[in-house]
């Protein structure tokens, strides 16, 4: 085998480096997402409930996003009846951040996790943050 | 290994058949699961077979009057003002008589027609020209004529706004949002990027309104069913002398102009 040395010193130097995030991070546990429901307007709330099942949301609320901005902008609807049979106005801005309006305690909260940005925010208008 | 053409045709196939059969199994999962949810239209919306707008141009005197109806679409909106003409985002602006109706000028013009505003908007084309090349369909004729501007959808390629012969629409070459005065929160802005225009205040119609500059003209601007022979645009168009702009171009504008004074309805 030539340079045997010079190979085998070149193998352990790249494995550390690859394998650099994994160790670099061992016993630090990133923390859980915890999206807050506390805001004003969901404890007026008699059920403390989503447009639709919890677990519905977390899984599919980004298709649920996308059904009602085609259905809006390009059916011209504008109520939605859930699987209860309760009706919401359609609205990203009006309806979801309505309740929802601890943007940053929630929608952040887990998107930050998982790091997703959704583009949405360059143009639909955020809620104040009241820091309650 | 080799595979003579025989084998890979068999295999290609059966994939083919496995691919198509496993993604429509996971929408039928996916469909079930909110089988009773359901979207609607508003039972109180305004609604049409073919909207219009007249403008009547001898109802509009002061430069307030042009500038209360301007300043409430922009503000609905959230329109930014770059105060830069280059720039400019408009919805609903005005125009001299020679640029708005080219070709009808002449050198002996009634002075109070020369030198006097036209406010324009997009005509909303029975034939819109802008719709027929937008390559991702982000703009489109809606049923009841309304040509819609989808921003989901705009990719700020730019030919909606070579095709249209009005320049009704408007291109963001900077980030808007720190351009408009006071945030309409209802509404949202656009970015950096994608093209926008007036979409004869659909969301307004979905919610039972009439237009923003139609509800601040007090009475120039009025809108209405095209299809509909009681409605009061219909009454208005009976009763009075109209005129498109560029209608020789054949895109059929919605947009209708009464330019002399005799009083009407
Ligand atoms: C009527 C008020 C209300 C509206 C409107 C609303 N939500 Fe919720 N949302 C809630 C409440 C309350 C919960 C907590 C439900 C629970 O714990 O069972 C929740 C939960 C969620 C969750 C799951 C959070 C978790 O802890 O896993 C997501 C995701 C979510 N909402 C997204 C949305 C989106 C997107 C919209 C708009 C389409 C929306 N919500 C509209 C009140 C609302
Ligand atoms: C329970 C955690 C959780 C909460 C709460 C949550 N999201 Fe999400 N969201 C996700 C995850 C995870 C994804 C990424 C899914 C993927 O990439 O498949 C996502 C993706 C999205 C997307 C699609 C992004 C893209 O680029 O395709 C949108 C839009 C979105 N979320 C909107 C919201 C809004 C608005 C809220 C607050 C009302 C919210 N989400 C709250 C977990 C959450
Ligand atoms: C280029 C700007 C832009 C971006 C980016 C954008 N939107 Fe929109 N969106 C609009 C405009 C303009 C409307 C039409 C406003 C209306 O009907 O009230 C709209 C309407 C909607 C509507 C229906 C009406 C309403 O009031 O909410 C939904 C839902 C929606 N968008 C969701 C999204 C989601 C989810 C994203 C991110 C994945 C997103 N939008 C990104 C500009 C944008």
């Amino acid at each position: 085998m030539y340079n045997g040395i010079k190979i085998i010193i070149g193998l352990l130097i790249f494995a550390a480096l690859v394998t650099f995030p994994f160790y670099s991070k061992m016993g630090k546990a990133t923390a859980k997402p915890d999206p807050k429901v506390d805001t004003p307007e969901i404890q007026k709330l008699a059920e403390k409930k989503c447009v639709e099942p919890k677990e519905f949301m977390k899984t599919e609320h980004m298709k649920m996003l996308n059904d009602w901005r085609d259905t809006v902008v390009r059916e011209g609807n504008l109520i939605y009846v859930s699987s209860d049979g309760k009706k919401y106005t359609i609205s990203l801005q009006n309806t979801c951040m309505n309740c929802h309006s601890n943007k940053k305690k929630f929608c952040d909260e887990c998107h930050n996790y998982s790091a997703v940005i959704p583009y949405c925010w360059d143009c639909h208008i955020e809620p104040k943050e009241n820091k309650t | 290994m080799s595979i003579n053409r025989r084998q890979f045709l068999k295999i290609a196939g059966i994939s083919t058949i496995v691919g198509l059969g496993g993604t429509t199994a996971v929408d039928l999962l996916q469909r079930n699961w909110l089988e009773a949810a359901q979207y609607s239209p508003n039972p109180k919306a305004l609604t049409a077979k073919r909207w219009a707008m007249v403008v009547d141009v001898s109802k509009l005197k002061t430069e307030d009057d042009y500038k209360k109806i301007m300043d409430a679409c922009h503000r609905e909106h959230n329109v930014p003002d770059l105060g830069n003409p280059k720039d400019e985002i408009k919805w609903i602006w005005k125009e001299t008589y020679e640029h708005a109706f080219p070709g009808q000028e002449h050198e002996y013009l009634a002075e109070g027609i020369k030198h006097k505003p036209f406010l324009v908007l997009c005509n909303h084309c029975d034939n819109p020209s802008c719709v027929r090349v937008c390559p991702t369909k982000a703009t489109f004729k809606r049923k009841d004529g309304i040509v819609m501007m989808d921003m989901h959808r705009c990719i700020g390629c730019r030919f909606c706004m070579a095709a249209c012969p009005f320049g009704a629409r408007s291109f963001n070459w900077k980030d808007p949002r720190p351009f408009i005065k006071e945030e309409n929160k209802e509404f949202p802005a656009r970015m950096r990027g994608v093209v926008e225009k007036c979409t004869f205040c659909y969301e307004r119609l979905a919610k039972g309104l009439k237009p923003a500059c139609v509800e601040a003209s007090n009475g120039a601007l009025v809108f209405g069913d095209l299809k509909d022979p009681e409605s009061e645009a219909r009454k208005i168009l009976r009763l009075n002398y109209t005129i498109r702009r560029k209608s020789e171009l054949g895109t059929q504008p919605s947009v209708y102009y009464i330019i002399g004074g005799n009083d009407h309805a």
